[in-house]
């Protein structure tokens, strides 16, 4: 049987850091946005800059740090949903080329 | 194998079994499993979206770039991050017994929530005034009022619902009825709406963005 989960104690001052770190990339975002650059390199750079964001809220805000288990099934499940929309979804807006089976 | 060996082993399967079938998935408490299946479900019903709208945005060579100020967003952005600070202060003073204070940063993250949810409404009402709707807006294809409203207005919703449920489940904290691990429960899912918002500004907002 799998061991209960623990909160392990972290004191205010990491979540207060993790929350000045989303503010410091969420600025990043808005910066990115007034740069003289084409569509799709401002699309690439925001979405690392959200994926960044995301983890850091995932692992902090959300605990997920603290149980290895639930952050590989989120993992997974996560990879797989952008593996199912990249080439099984016809007609979606992929983030490659896609498969030519797909279009 | 006698007969007598045979049901001493089929006991301690059963037993081994119903032990594998009662212990919690991950070893998360069933309640907050839910919650957890619940936010990956929408976490793949807000990317079926977002995709969506990316591919509709790439398909359309006029496609409108209204917004001129990045003040309300920048703005709505500051007040979620901070909710979600000010809902994890509640969590950590509920886990730490301090009844008062979690409810207090409980009502903190509601009004929050509230503030959003105005200053959302103002920015609806402000493109609405422009001629912008869900079928027709001034600056060429329909399609952005449709795309723009129903993303925005999904994760208004959400907003919305997660208000009554900070302040439902926050009384209910405060009258005994709920405890702790209600309050963190409840927390995921405002985190949640948080993270969705970090994936809404950027491709909804500042791709749109008029220089």
């Amino acid at each position: 049987m799998a061991a209960p989960e623990v909160h392990k104690s972290s004191g205010i001052g990491r979540d207060v850091a993790v929350y000045v770190s989303l503010l410091i990339l969420a600025a990043i975002q808005f910066v990115i946005a007034y740069q003289a650059i084409s569509a799709s390199q401002m699309f690439v750079r925001m979405l690392i800059v959200a994926i960044i964001e995301a983890s850091l809220a995932l692992l902090f805000f959300m605990h997920l740090s603290q149980n290895r288990g639930l952050k590989w099934f989120v993992m997974i499940f996560t990879v797989a949903v952008i593996l199912g929309m990249q080439y099984g979804w016809t007609d979606s807006f992929r983030l490659l080329d896609g498969v030519k089976w797909a279009k | 194998m006698s007969q007598a060996d045979l049901s001493i082993h089929g006991q301690v399967s059963r037993s081994q079994a119903t032990e594998v079938m009662t212990a919690p998935a991950f070893s998360v408490p069933a309640k907050k499993m839910a919650m957890w299946l619940f936010i990956i479900a929408d976490s793949a019903t807000f990317a079926g979206c977002l995709v969506a709208y990316g591919f509709i945005r790439n398909a359309t060579p006029d496609w409108p770039r209204p917004f001129h100020s990045i003040t309300n967003v920048a703005l709505m952005t500051f007040i979620l991050l901070t909710s979600s600070l000010t809902m994890l202060i509640a969590v950590r003073s509920a886990q730490k017994g301090d009844k008062a204070g979690a409810f207090r940063w409980t009502m903190i993250t509601a009004l929050a929530g509230i503030l959003f949810a105005v200053l959302h409404i103002r920015e609806w009402m402000g493109m609405i005034g422009e001629g912008a709707t869900l079928f027709h807006n001034p600056w060429g294809t329909p399609l952005f009022g449709s795309l723009f409203y129903s993303i925005t207005g999904l994760h208004l919703l959400h907003v919305t619902g997660g208000v009554v449920a900070l302040i439902a489940v926050g009384l209910r904290y405060r009258g005994g009825r709920y405890n702790a691990d209600d309050l963190e429960i409840t927390a995921l899912y405002w985190d949640f709406v948080d993270l969705v918002w970090m994936f809404v500004v950027p491709f909804v907002y500042l791709l749109n963005l008029g220089h």
